[in-house]
């Protein structure tokens, strides 16, 4: 009786010395599957998904508090990546986050009073310009999230499609339509 | 040496943990849709049974003895539940994206029959040290052998024209059964 008692008691206080040690040897500082889903995001803080930028949303996800699908500027394939990495399923975009055609900004340049708030509102600096000097947008830079369009005071900043040309046409993503079997 | 590659070749193979003697189905169904989870779940097994199945040897002989015979399987239980928690440690720290993709099941691993399954049948076997480690490591093998094999097919089966009523758990089930039975056709392999 008393032995059987000891050996359990033994045993119990061995292991318990055992995980006591490895969770001061083993711990883990904040939390790196944010880092690992912050590096899928395209990193363009445009705040689509409704959160404050890239991480904080990355944050979200790791907690579970946020769906996959909020971020239109990373795309199908963003959503995709993000599947891959949580081992989750992919999940469409829902209403009102899908992207919309590919465009950029561009500034009326006879409206521009060269105000700079569209530079300070530009999360990628695709944005050049100076104080009282014209402003314009680096095509290749702009990112599409529109974050320029609200602090404009003139209202000088229009999104404008991309025309579909040799440099940047892709094949579609292959769609197949189901039809139900009419007996 | 033939002694222990017939232990292994005869609980990977003949003796499979799984699809033979039909312990350890939790994770089997569980964990099997996706590949790279199912070979987490295979590795993760690994380690916690190989190093179940050598402290339990070492509890039972040293620890235990014939006095204390009925102390074995609540010995073990303990022993592997804590080791369950040192592999979900070490696990969370060196890959997180695994840790995540286990989720619940990891702990799980604790109230995985397979898991307490080897240690007693060693006992039962009278093995030796090593001959408890090797049947440890494997049964676990084997037990990584059929995850991967099955996510392979479940995997597959995703894409597959599964007809309405069998489709999801159904047809996996039906897809365990059939694997199962081709296990048997080893069982001539080792007398």
């Amino acid at each position: 009786m008393i032995a059987a008692l000891l050996v359990m008691i033994g045993i119990a206080l061995f292991l318990g010395a055992v995980l006591g040690f490895s969770a001061i040897k083993f711990k883990v500082q904040g939390n790196p599957l944010v880092d690992k889903i912050d590096a899928v995001l395209p990193q363009t803080q445009c705040g689509q998904c409704g959160f404050p930028g890239c991480k904080p949303y990355a944050e979200a996800i790791a907690k579970g508090e946020a769906d996959i699908n909020k971020c239109p500027p990373g795309g199908e394939e963003g959503i995709r990546k993000l599947a891959d990495l949580l081992g989750k399923e992919f999940i469409p975009f829902g209403e009102g986050a899908a992207p919309k055609a590919k465009s950029v900004a561009f500034i009326d340049e006879n409206t521009c009073i060269g105000c700079t708030l569209c530079i300070q509102a530009c999360p990628v600096d695709a944005i050049a310009g100076a104080a009282k000097q014209m402003h314009t947008i680096i095509a290749s830079e702009c990112t599409g999230c529109e974050l320029c369009l609200a602090p404009c005071p003139v209202d000088c900043i229009s999104m404008q499609p991309i025309a579909e040309d040799i440099s940047n046409w892709k094949w579609r993503y292959p769609v197949f339509p189901i039809q139900a079997n009419a007996q | 040496m033939t002694e222990y590659l017939l232990i292994l070749v005869s609980t990977v193979f003949v003796n499979n943990i799984v699809m033979v003697k039909i312990l350890g189905l939790c994770p089997f169904m569980g964990v099997s849709k996706k590949l790279e989870a199912a070979v987490g779940m295979g590795a993760a097994t690994t380690f916690v049974l190989t190093l179940g199945s050598g402290a339990s040897y070492l509890i039972q002989h040293y620890l235990l003895g014939p006095d204390l015979a009925y102390l074995t399987t609540l010995s073990f239980i303990v022993v592997i539940a804590g080791i369950v928690q040192f592999t979900e440690m070490v696990v969370q720290k060196t890959s997180p994206a695994l840790y995540q993709i286990l989720g619940i099941y990891l702990p799980l691993i604790t109230t995985n029959c397979a898991v307490l399954g080897i240690p007693l049948l060693n006992v039962q076997a009278k093995h030796d040290f090593m001959e408890s480690l090797l049947f440890g490591f494997g049964g676990s093998l084997g037990f990584t052998l059929v995850m991967v094999l099955f996510a392979g097919i479940r995997e597959r089966l995703e894409g597959a024209d599964v007809p309405g009523i069998f489709k999801g758990s159904a047809i996996a089930m039906v897809t365990a059964g059939l694997m199962s039975l081709s296990f048997m056709g080893f069982s001539g392999l080792v007398k």
